[in-house]
C-alpha cells in the first residue's frame, strides 16, 4: 500500500522549544497507528505536524502526498484533527458548528445531523451552545465532526479523554470504521492495551522521537 | 472568496445573536461615553452642538475598539484557530467576513450614538443623514484596521491590552478625517474630500488586510 504519512529524521519548533526532534515514520495508507508516550513525548506535536498546522523545521516530509516543506493548504482540506479543545464556536450549538464547518467545505449541510445522532448527540444536546456540553459530550462532538467530514487522515489526539466506557466504545468503533473505509487513523493515546488492540501499528514516542514501532492486534486489511 | 465571506460574516453575527455583547456591553459603554463627555461639557447648547462631531468618533473609537477585541476574540481559542485553518477557506474571505460583520456592528452603534448626539447634543437630524455616507466609508475603514490587527494579537496571552494600543494609533487618520467631515456636514457643508479620503481609506485597508489575513493566520 502506499504510504499516507512519510516523515524523515524531522525536526518541528513551539517557540525555540525541539517539540519534534528527528522523527522517522512511515504510515501506510488505511491502517490505524497508534502514538504512545509519556506527557510531553512530542505525541500532539506530531498529530498537529501531520495536519499540516505545525512547520518542519529540518528534515522531510510528505502527508497524503503533499510536501510539508512547502504549502501546506491542500492538505489541510484533507485531514480531520480531534484536538484537546473542542472544535470549532463554544457560542454556536453542536448542530451549528458542524452545518458551518460543512458549508466550508462545499459539503451539504444534511450530513451534521446524521453524524450527531450517530454519537448519540440528540435533542437538545445538538441545539444547545457547545460550551455548556460537557467534556465528554464535547469528544463525541468532535467524533461527529470528523464522521460528517469524512477526511482522507483522522487525526486523533487521545481521543479516549474525557468519554465514558460506552463512549470509548463508541470512540473504537468509530476509528474501526473510519479505517475500513480506507481513511489513515493516527492516534495518541496514554492507554496501551486499547490502542494496541484497535491498531495496526503502534508507534513508541520520547523526546521528540520515535523510539519504538510494534504490530497492532488490528488485522491488517487486504488490498 | 465572496462566498466563504458570506459564511464567516454570518457565523460571526449569529455569534453576537446568540451572545449579545454588543447589546449588553460595548452600546452601554458607548452611550456612557456620550454622557459623559455631554455632563463634562456643560450645559451650553452651543459648546455641545461645537464638540459633537469630535465626541461622536472618540465615543465611535472606543466602542470599536471593544467590538473589535470581541470579534477578534472568536477566533482566539488555539482549538478554534486550527479547526478554522483545516476548513481550507479562502483567507482574504474570512478577513473580508469578519471585517464585514464588524462593520455592521459599528453601524448599530453608530445608530445609537447619534440618537444620543440628537438627544443630549442639540445636532439636527437632516444634517446626521447627510454625513450617513462619510460614516459608512469610515465604519468601513474601522472594521477593516480592527480585524486586521485583531489576527496580529490573535493567540497572545495579551491580546485584550495589546489591541487597544496597535489599534488606536493606526485609527487615528480615520478619527481624524471622520470628525473633520462630520464637523463639516454639522456645519452646513457638504461630506465632500473627507468622504472621497475616508473612502481611499476603507477601500486601502480592506485591501491590504485581504492579502494579508493568510499570513497572518499562518502559523509559524
Amino acid at each position: 500500500m502506499a504510504p499516507a504519512v512519510t516523515l524523515r529524521a524531522v525536526v518541528a519548533l513551539l517557540g525555540q522549544f525541539p517539540v519534534l526532534a528527528g522523527v522517522d515514520l512511515d504510515v501506510e495508507e488505511g491502517s490505524v497507528v497508534g502514538v504512545l508516550g509519556p506527557n510531553g513525548a512530542g505525541k500532539t506535536s506530531l498529530l498537529l505536524l501531520a495536519a499540516g498546522l505545525l512547520a518542519v523545521r529540518s528534515g522531510t516530509g510528505t502527508v497524503l502526498g503533499c510536501d510539508l516543506c512547502g504549502d501546506r493548504a491542500d492538505l489541510r482540506a484533507q485531514v480531520g484533527l480531534l484536538g484537546h479543545s473542542p472544535a470549532l464556536y463554544p457560542e454556536l450549538s453542536a448542530a451549528e458548528n458542524l452545518r458551518f464547518g460543512l458549508r466550508a467545505l462545499r459539503r451539504p449541510a444534511g450530513d451534521a445531523t446524521a453524524a450527531l445522532e450517530l454519537v448519540g448527540l440528540t435533542g437538545r444536546l445538538a441545539t444547545t451552545p457547545a460550551r455548556t456540553l460537557s467534556a465528554g459530550q464535547s469528544r463525541r462532538m468532535g467524533l461527529a465532526w470528523l464522521l460528517a467530514r469524512r477526511p482522507a487522515l483522522w487525526l486523533l489526539d487521545e481521543p479516549h479523554a474525557g468519554l465514558d466506557v460506552a463512549g470509548r466504545d463508541l470512540c473504537d468503533g468509530v476509528i474501526e470504521q473510519a479505517g475500513a473505509a480506507g481513511a489513515t487513523v493516527l492516534l495518541s493515546s496514554h492507554d496501551p492495551e486499547r490502542t494496541a488492540k484497535i491498531s495496526n501499528q503502534v508507534v513508541q514516542l520520547a523526546g521528540g522521537a520515535v523510539v519504538a514501532v510494534s504490530e497492532g492486534q488490528r488485522p491488517t486489511r487486504v488490498a | 472568496m465572496w462566498r466563504d465571506a458570506m459564511l464567516v460574516c454570518g457565523k460571526d453575527l449569529r455569534i453576537e445573536l446568540r451572545t449579545r455583547v454588543l447589546l449588553w456591553q460595548v452600546v452601554p459603554f458607548g452611550i456612557l461615553t456620550l454622557v459623559l463627555f455631554a455632563l463634562a461639557l456643560g450645559p451650553s447648547a452651543t459648546e455641545l452642538r461645537q464638540g459633537a462631531p469630535g465626541l461622536l468618533w472618540l465615543a465611535l473609537l472606543f466602542a470599536a475598539v471593544l467590538a473589535t477585541t470581541r470579534s477578534a476574540g472568536i477566533e482566539a481559542p488555539e482549538g478554534t484557530r486550527s479547526s478554522i485553518r483545516l476548513l481550507g477557506l479562502d483567507a482574504g474571505g474570512v478577513f473580508l467576513g469578519k471585517a464585514a460583520a464588524l462593520a455592521v456592528q459599528l453601524l448599530a452603534i453608530a445608530v445609537v450614538l447619534e440618537v444620543g448626539l440628537l438627544v443630549f447634543f442639540h445636532v439636527g437630524a437632516v444634517r446626521l443623514g447627510i454625513a450617513s455616507p462619510l460614516e459608512l466609508c469610515a465604519l468601513a475603514a474601522l472594521a477593516a484596521v480592527g480585524t486586521l490587527y485583531g489576527a496580529v494579537v490573535a493567540g497572545t496571552d495579551v491580546a485584550g491590552t495589546l489591541l487597544p494600543l496597535l489599534v488606536l494609533p493606526a485609527l487615528a487618520p480615520v478619527l481624524i478625517a471622520g470628525e473633520k467631515g462630520t464637523a463639516a456636514v454639522l456645519a452646513g457643508g457638504g461630506p465632500g474630500r473627507w468622504a472621497i479620503i475616508l473612502l481611499v481609506m476603507a477601500v486601502a485597508y480592506l485591501g491590504v488586510g485581504t492579502l494579508l489575513y493568510g499570513a497572518l493566520e499562518e502559523p509559524s
